[in-house]
């Protein structure tokens, strides 16, 4: 069993210690919105905020994040207000088949965060994600018209 | 706002409500548009036809046949039937039919097929005639019920008008009358220059749900009872199951069953999916791997490097005059060999099928390509007759080819009727992906050119060899053992055609089948053959000492729209002006999917091997832009798609199998890698071309050109990372 904190919400959640998160967070607490793509940490895809920052839930054990703020795509608005990069996501048809962009959009607000007008060498430093479709070109211009706001 | 209605766990988007038949899938298409008896959508509200439902509230359904996995053509759609139904676009929603209801209804919505770049190219006629016949029912609805001539009635965005008097009424008051009249015989389609919907860069329908994590793709089915499955299949392909000890994890958490699937697969049911993989990777599975286990890449290479040899049976192409003479006579030869390797779709989402089987009744969740050939699979899998199976689609997370195919929906089923009336989810992990996809085909080509003594080229030996996609997938699609698709891009005539005219021609192919098995991966053979025939052309301009662009100029005149998108590209480069200081350039064209299409890239390397790809010009004629928005983003990613795969892609074999596992050995481009990619399309009309795939066969070679122009290095094989070669 293990209490884990999402989107501000308490689960108590019949895992393994060693589950990944990101399976306690789609099979368990059923919250399908974080996406599984490689397991190994390696394509973003399953990218939650702990504590406010940007983490792959694949790559981390239940355990680790117990008593952390965990949010997930589902949280990441506020009541009915969209966040910025979902509203920025949606006014400029970023996503393609979306798959990997619950991910993407989660690394890129806490990149925004971190850094409110963030450089093209920011951008390429801070995500990492894997996008098949190719949606790089978008997501670019799209932090960049939510940093010019 | 739009929104695509995901048919998530309705069993019924909507009732049907003509008696069903048992029709089978072979029954011609027969496009109901409306007739006496109302059907009804499952709110009640009538289907004035089978593309459009309207709601008392003036809401329009669109029904897509095709699939949406990120392309865009479920919104391009709805822009075709909206524009000839002249309704209101805020006021649109789009849902999806299912195969089964089809078939039920004589193939009502035609081919579910969405590959081949062929979403919308290939039922644009009679969707928008699905629209235009809708509007003329409507009106005359209306018409009716003012007792007017519909002549006398003008309408837009969805509100009537008899003009004479005044009067306004809109499609939710009339859709009720309008849905019981006689469809018109003869439709006329708007000329395409007065579209005032399609046309448009509008914004995708299907957006908001993706950014929130509510769209719900095949991964993220949730059913009452449902349990979860792993799998594994034996990693030589061809290989069978010889013996599995399910007692060494019958004991482990969440585990309910252990299943044999056909002959060459086993599976774990759990109640999470975490414990079933958990539960496989523990179970001890000895596989019988049979004498595909002695195959490599490099016995693939030799075997494939001999049909090189004109000694050996190859299939001929596309042919004129006497090549082999004409090069034997030549004042000047060029040869050179080229490679292509097996590539992974590796879709985001991996392959997966939920099912739910009892003694009378089969259905299935999934992202499909193609729901009609999924829905044969459920059929051919559960041995249920097609009244008593359906397929309920759902977003694809990725298709790129890979979900054209069904065998993950066989396997679902598979286990499901093992554990009758439970809900079975089967998810591949990454692992399992790599290891069992249906790999863009391996190839090689020895391309031989000859010149005068005036460096005219006077002849063009290509020769091909390597696998055929259609002799795994679709053995009747041969012509006489030919894989006409195998001439992708150089082919004499038809939708992939040649775009140079060469005095004595001779393209042919050894067909060479391995044991790994082949699928259509976006782009499918114009990917190597436009990087075999543009990479050489552009040793050819060379060797000739003249320009690329000069050089393909003047074998083009006898292929206009080839030229223009060539032309169209090089002078939004700037061909003709000096590129930036270390900045490199090359060129490619190439047709395919019915599309003209030509890349430039401008690049610079920095020790030799580390690329930077600074910027890329494409540009189409797809002959009609249905939304150019999309069609930018389409653009972009294929050359996303077609650089990953130059960069970092490459399925290697070894002991029979993959070597490749996972995103760390099969590796995709970020976003610190990509181009600015600047779309110019130069729509011609007159024809309908494909958008999703033909732009990625111009991308590898326009790189791997520029490369040589910046180093004096002829890169003849792929992947780059074989050759140290990476992105800077």
């Amino acid at each position: 069993m293990a209490d884990l904190t999402i989107n501000g919400k308490t689960f108590t959640l019949d895992v393994e210690p060693d589950t990944p998160l990101l399976w306690a967070i789609r099979e368990n607490a059923g919250l399908t919105g974080t996406k599984y793509g490689c397991g190994i940490a390696q394509c973003g895809a399953c990218t939650v905020h702990i504590d406010g920052v940007a983490v792959r839930s694949c790559g981390i054990s239940v355990s680790e994040a117990a008593g952390k703020k965990i949010t997930t795509i589902e949280g990441l608005a506020s009541g009915a207000t969209l966040h910025k990069v979902q509203q920025a996501w949606i006014a400029q048809d970023v996503p393609q088949c979306g798959y990997c962009q619950s991910g993407m959009i989660m690394a890129v607000a806490a990149l925004l965060k971190d850094k409110p007008k963030p450089t093209d060498a920011d951008i390429d430093e801070a995500i990492t994600n894997i996008c098949r479709c190719g949606t790089f070109q978008q997501v670019r211009q799209a932090i960049h018209t939510i940093a010019s706001a | 706002m739009n929104k695509h209605v995901s048919p998530g766990m309705n069993r019924r988007a909507f009732v049907v409500g003509t008696a069903a038949v048992g029709a089978g899938l072979a029954i011609g298409l027969d496009i109901p548009f409306g007739g006496p008896t109302v059907v009804r959508a499952a709110d009640g509200s009538p289907e004035v036809n089978a593309w459009v439902v309207v709601r008392p509230d003036d809401t329009v359904v669109i029904r897509i046949a095709r699939s949406e996995m990120g392309q865009g053509s479920l919104t391009g759609l709805a822009q075709l039937v909206a524009e000839e139904l002249e309704c209101d676009w805020s006021k649109v929603t789009t849902e999806y039919p299912t195969p089964g209801q089809s078939v039920a209804r004589k193939r009502a919505w035609g081919d579910f097929s969405t590959g081949g770049s062929r979403g919308i190219r290939g039922s644009q006629d009679y969707v928008r005639k699905g629209g235009a016949t809708a509007r003329m029912m409507l009106v005359q609805a209306a018409a009716d019920e003012w007792k007017v001539p519909a002549s006398e009635c003008t309408v837009a965005r969805g509100v009537i008008n008899h003009n004479p008097t005044g009067r306004t009424t809109t499609y939710g008051k009339v859709a009720e009358a309008a849905a019981k009249l006689t469809p018109p015989a003869e439709v006329k389609l708007k000329d395409p220059k007065d579209w005032t919907i399609a046309g448009k860069g509008l914004l995708r329908l299907d957006t908001a749900d993706k950014t929130t994590g509510t769209m719900v793709y095949g991964i993220d089915v949730k059913l009452p009872g449902m349990l979860n499955a792993a799998i594994k299949d034996c990693p030589v392909f061809g290989g069978k199951v010889k013996s599995f000890d399910e007692a060494k994890v019958a004991g482990m958490k969440g585990v309910k069953k252990v299943v044999k699937v056909g002959e060459t697969a086993v599976a774990v049911v759990a109640d999470t999916w975490w414990h079933a993989k958990t539960a496989l990777d523990a179970l001890p599975i000895t596989w019988d791997e049979g004498d595909n286990a002695k195959v490599s890449s490099a016995s693939i290479a030799k075997w494939l490097t001999e049909g090189l040899d004109d000694s050996q049976p190859a299939y001929v192409g596309n042919k004129n005059g006497d090549a082999k003479a004409a090069i034997a006579g030549a004042a000047k030869k060029i040869e050179a060999v080229y490679n292509y390797p097996y590539q992974n779709h590796a879709t985001m989402e991996p392959m997966n099928a939920t099912a739910l089987y009892t003694a009378d009744k089969c259905e299935v969740w999934c992202g499909t390509q193609n729901g009609e050939a999924a829905f044969a699979a459920v059929l051919e899998a559960s041995g249920l007759p097609a009244d008593k199976c359906d397929v309920h689609k759902l977003m694809l997370g990725g298709g790129f080819g890979r979900r054209g195919m069904t065998d993950y929906v066989r396997q679902a089923v598979a286990i499901a009727k093992q554990m009758p009336g439970t809900p079975i989810k089967l998810l591949w992990s990454r692992e399992e992906d790599m290891a069992h996809g249906k790999y863009h085909p391996v190839t090689q080509c020895k391309l031989t050119g000859a010149f005068d003594a005036n460096n005219n080229l006077v002849a063009l030996h290509y020769r091909l060899s390597g696998q055929s996609i259609l002799f795994s997938v679709r053995p009747e699609a041969l012509q006489n053992g030919m894989d006409p698709a195998a001439f992708q891009g150089v082919a004499q005539s038809g939708e992939a055609a040649f775009g140079y005219s060469v005095p004595n021609l001779l393209i042919e192919h050894s067909m060479r089948n391995p044991h790994v098995p082949p699928g259509f991966w976006r782009g499918v053979n114009v990917n190597h053959n436009a990087i075999y025939m543009e990479c050489f052309m552009d040793e050819l301009a060379h060797a000739a000492g003249q320009d690329p662009l000069e050089f393909r100029r003047k074998l083009m005149g006898n292929h206009p729209k080839h030229l223009a998108v060539l032309n169209a590209v090089a002078e939004k480069i700037g061909w003709s002006k000096p590129a930036p200081q270390g900045v490199y350039r090359g060129i490619a064209q190439v047709m395919g999917y019915g599309s003209y299409v030509a890349g430039a890239a401008e690049i610079s390397v920095t020790d030799g091997n580390k690329i930077k790809v600074h910027r890329i010009v494409a540009s189409t004629d797809p002959g009609y832009v249905v939304n150019p928005a999309q069609v930018e983003r389409q653009i972009a990613g294929s050359f996303v798609y077609g650089l990953s795969a130059l960069f970092y892609g490459g399925c290697t074999v070894k002991d029979g199998r993959i070597e490749q596992t996972n995103f760390d050995t099969y590796n995709s481009m970020r976003i610190s890698e990509m181009p600015k990619v600047e779309a110019v399309m130069v729509p011609s009309g007159g024809f309908w071309g494909g958008v999703g795939e033909p732009t990625i066969g111009v991308a590898a070679p326009a790189v791997l050109n520029a490369y040589f122009a910046a180093t004096g290095k002829r890169i003849r094989s792929v992947p780059l990372r074989d050759q140290n070669i990476t992105f800077a």
